[in-house]
């Protein structure tokens, strides 16, 4: 009897079947070639649900090779229940090696951080995206929506952050903060705070971004200008954290997290999980720059 | 140089809502006017003054014949001329003051002799402190200066109508009934203001009933019955 | 004097709009002197057809007519809110009126809608957007036009809002709090934001109390003055025409009956209909 190898693997390699892995990568290519600009996808039925990171698993899977090393992270952590579960679930179906190391990595898949430790030309870095259409709290037709970014029309955008100016004195939007991608189209950077915005400008990893749910994909290229959302008076600024340390490490140049120990006070640590431990351990880290890092004083000192 | 030479001109009315009534309201006018003449026009009610004046305003149209009106920029009929060109002219060189103002609600007496100052861009200072000193010299009490026209008198609003058509300096001044309800002093005013502009080169072509008024201001007279002209008498001839 | 008639602002030609299937008999089967605007061969409607004229810097032009008569329906088409049938239309200020604005893309639709025109409607709710402050709403025009500056965005709504004596304080109140004269005055306020060389008015007084009509009226009026800005102001109703316009065009059925200077189409009106309408005035 002929052995039929071809089914000897339950499910193809990384999952999904290679019809739909190409679809996927048409659909990246064309993502990557207009930045910013969503592009609509299959959004294939995956072993969990919709909304628990399935876009950014669909680009994970569809652009794995053997010979990637994948990290994830969940809100800045290696260690949390979705990124270990996800973490597990590429390794299971690829056999890819798996890290924390940031430096390490070829495939970062996150869900709502940006890495503190810059990204190199050799990585790629995915979103998980809930709600791609950043014109969603001021336009709730899609076909409007979609006409608005063809025609570059903002003005909605636009006149809703004056109207947060003007009601609560600033641009209430702590995540999820609207950038212009190079020049033309304003994009949802996923929910990463407004510190991790700076960091997409003009990086050197390709950005993917990939909503499930909303069936959705968009990217930015290496070396793209993402601009967050600013008028010219009242211009955007990342969390501040001048008067705030990481008890750990007494750095504060770095997105922090607020704890409570049980004795009721309160503290700050290094949110980013694989940046704390190097700092800890005293290793070369070298961490993004941009305008407005430059501008604050070394927090370690 | 004439200012307006009027040839064969017609008016008839076609009232579509009345079955097509035909009324013939002016026929065979023909008259010239030099520039700076003040020639009155005098007939009896419905003798077709006031319509004649209407054609040469436009707010009627001449059903046939020409006005040829010669303007700052050369001759211009104002029978064929474009809507357009009509309203230049009104703005820039031909004035009409009618028998009756036109109010305008919520316009001060003041602002109301301003507007044709006003529509051309000049100082709105300046333009009412001219609309003020006009108002007193026609003796309209100060206190109904700031006031809305609507509830005046008719002598207040004869005198803001005329003081409104003088304040532009036309070229070309059309002029229904300016001293007809005024008393004698007002009427004194009125005829030395309507002869200085006469003095600063305006035409005039006045209606009047008035025979004091007449005497004083005019050149020639212009009598018309039932629509056409009867007699054109004047010093001039 | 400028005698030229070559100094246009807005030139229109042949401006037409049918809805439905219409045939090569459409046009000649509607209009006024079949009473109708149905095609009885189709059933398709004609809004308006064969609508010509030219617009000069600082006129204001009024189209009068009944309800149905088309006349909303031409400045809808001039301000890009409805698509043509056929027709075209110039602008002066754009590319020196030499481009068929009603062919242009989207975007440069609304390029000339933010830079050259503005549009007042009749109901507050089509002009202002009721999710946002009425600074909101000024600040939405200037942003289209490129104005990115938060303390000139307010400070150029303030002294609007001040022209259209809507008090400054309410300038980051909704509008939905205001009432229906003041809605008004937000609307022109935003129209007007750009300066811009064309304003179109719908009906823009129909449903206020006569009081408030009045103020509204003597705000255009005076805006028109101040500001030399060419208008093209539609209503049904005569005064107002009379008070706001140098030339009026009456429409029934679709089309133009009879253009002419106001003071001649109110008190020498040539058309069975405009004799019917001025007849009819209180």
């Amino acid at each position: 009897m002929v052995e039929n190898k071809k089914y000897v693997n339950k499910y193809n390699f990384a999952f999904i079947d290679e019809a739909t892995k190409k679809e996927i990568r048409r659909k990246l290519l064309k993502a990557v070639a207009i930045p910013g600009y969503q592009v609509p996808y299959s959004s294939p039925e995956m072993p969990i649900s919709r909304g628990w990171g399935t876009g950014g698993l669909h680009v994970t899977l569809a652009i794995i090779g053997k010979a990637d090393v994948f990290k994830i992270i969940d809100q800045g952590s290696d260690a949390s229940v979705n990124a270990c579960n996800l973490r597990e679930f590429v390794h299971m179906m690829t056999n890819c090696k798996t890290t924390f190391d940031t430096r390490e990595a070829t495939l970062i898949q996150t869900r709502h951080r940006v890495t503190e430790e810059e990204l190199n030309e050799n990585q790629i870095y995915i979103y998980q995206v809930p709600q791609p259409e950043p014109l969603r709290g001021v336009e709730r037709y899609e076909n409007k929506t979609r006409q608005m970014h063809g025609e570059a029309d903002y003005a909605k955008m636009w006149v809703s952050l004056y109207e947060q100016i003007v009601r609560h004195g600033d641009i209430m939007l702590g995540a999820g903060y609207p950038v212009k991608v190079n020049d033309r189209y304003i994009m949802a950077p996923s929910p990463i705070p407004k510190w991790d915005c700076p960091n997409i400008n003009q990086s050197k990893a390709l950005h993917l971004f990939g909503a499930g749910r909303e069936k959705r994909l968009y990217a930015v290229p290496p070396y793209t200008k993402v601009e967050p959302l600013e008028f010219e008076d009242i211009k955007f600024h990342p969390e501040d954290f001048t008067t705030r340390t990481c008890f750990k490490t007494g750095y504060n140049k770095a997105y922090l997290d607020e704890l409570y120990f049980d004795d009721g006070t309160r503290h700050f640590v290094i949110n980013d999980s694989n940046f704390l431990d190097k700092m800890v351990n005293n290793e070369p880290i070298k961490q993004h720059s941009n305008k407005y890092l430059s501008e604050l004083k070394n927090g370690a000192e | 140089m004439n200012i307006l030479e009027v040839n064969d001109l017609g008016k008839n009315f076609n009232l579509h809502i009345l079955n097509g009534k035909r009324i013939e309201a002016l026929k065979n006018i023909n008259f010239t006017m030099k520039e700076g003449e003040i020639i009155g026009l005098t007939g009896k009610s419905g003798s077709g003054k006031s319509s004649l004046m209407k054609c040469i305003y436009r707010s009627y149209l001449a059903s046939h014949g020409e006005i040829i009106y010669n303007s700052v920029a050369g001759k211009i009929d104002l029978v064929a001329a474009t809507d357009h060109q009509i309203i230049q002219l009104r703005k820039n060189e031909i004035t009409y003051c009618s028998q009756f103002l036109s109010v305008i609600p919520r316009v001060t007496a003041v602002d109301v002799v301003c507007e044709n100052l006003f529509r051309s861009q000049k100082d709105k200072f300046e333009a009412r402190e001219m609309a003020k000193e006009m108002l007193e010299k026609l003796g309209l009490p100060t206190s109904l200066w700031d006031a809305f026209p609507v509830t005046f008198s008719g002598g207040e609003q004869q005198r803001i109508n005329v003081a409104r058509a003088i304040i532009a300096r036309p070229r070309f001044l059309l002029i229904d009934e300016p001293t007809a309800s005024l008393d004698q002093k007002t009427k004194d005013v009125v005829v030395d203001l309507i002869l200085d502009l006469k003095q600063n080169g305006t035409s005039v072509l006045c209606i009047s009933h008035d025979e004091y008024t007449l005497e004083k201001l005019v050149d020639r007279r212009l009598a018309l019955y039932k629509g056409e002209i009867e007699q054109l008498e004047g010093i001039a001839e | 004097m400028e005698r030229n008639d070559d100094n246009w602002l807005l030139r229109v030609r042949n401006l037409t709009k049918i809805y439905g299937e219409a045939n090569e008999n459409t046009l000649a089967l509607t209009g006024p002197m079949f009473n109708s605007n149905i095609c009885p061969e189709t059933d398709s409607i004609v809004a308006c057809a064969g609508i010509d004229f030219d617009l000069y810097p600082g006129e204001v032009l009024g189209i009068v007519g009944e309800s149905g008569s088309g006349k909303s329906t031409v400045v809808k088409l001039l301000y890009f809110d409805m698509e043509q049938t056929v027709g075209a239309a110039w602008l002066k200020p754009y590319n020196d009126g030499l481009i068929n604005i009603l062919s242009e893309s989207n975007q440069k639709k609304r390029f000339i809608r933010n830079h050259l025109m503005g549009m007042v409607y009749q109901n507050p709710r089509d002009g202002l957007n009721f999710r946002f402050s009425s600074g909101g709403n000024i600040a939405e025009k200037l942003i289209m036009a490129g104005n990115m500056h938060v303390g000139h965005i307010r400070e150029r709504a303030s002294d609007l809002l001040n022209k259209t004596e809507v008090p400054v304080q309410r300038m980051d109140d909704r509008p939905s709090s205001f009432s229906g004269g003041m809605q008004q005055r937000v609307q022109i306020s935003k129209a007007i934001a750009n300066n811009p060389p064309l304003l179109f008015l719908d009906e823009v007084t129909t449903g206020l109390d006569v009081s408030v009509q009045a103020r509204v009226l003597d705000l255009i009026r005076e805006l028109q003055q101040d500001l030399g800005i060419a208008m093209i102001v539609v209503s049904h109703d005569l005064s107002v025409i009379r008070m706001l316009t140098d030339r009026t065009m009456v429409m029934k059925n679709g089309r133009i009956v009879e253009s002419g200077l106001t003071d001649q189409i109110l008190q020498d009106p040539q058309h069975e209909y405009s004799q019917l309408l001025v007849s009819s005035l209180l």
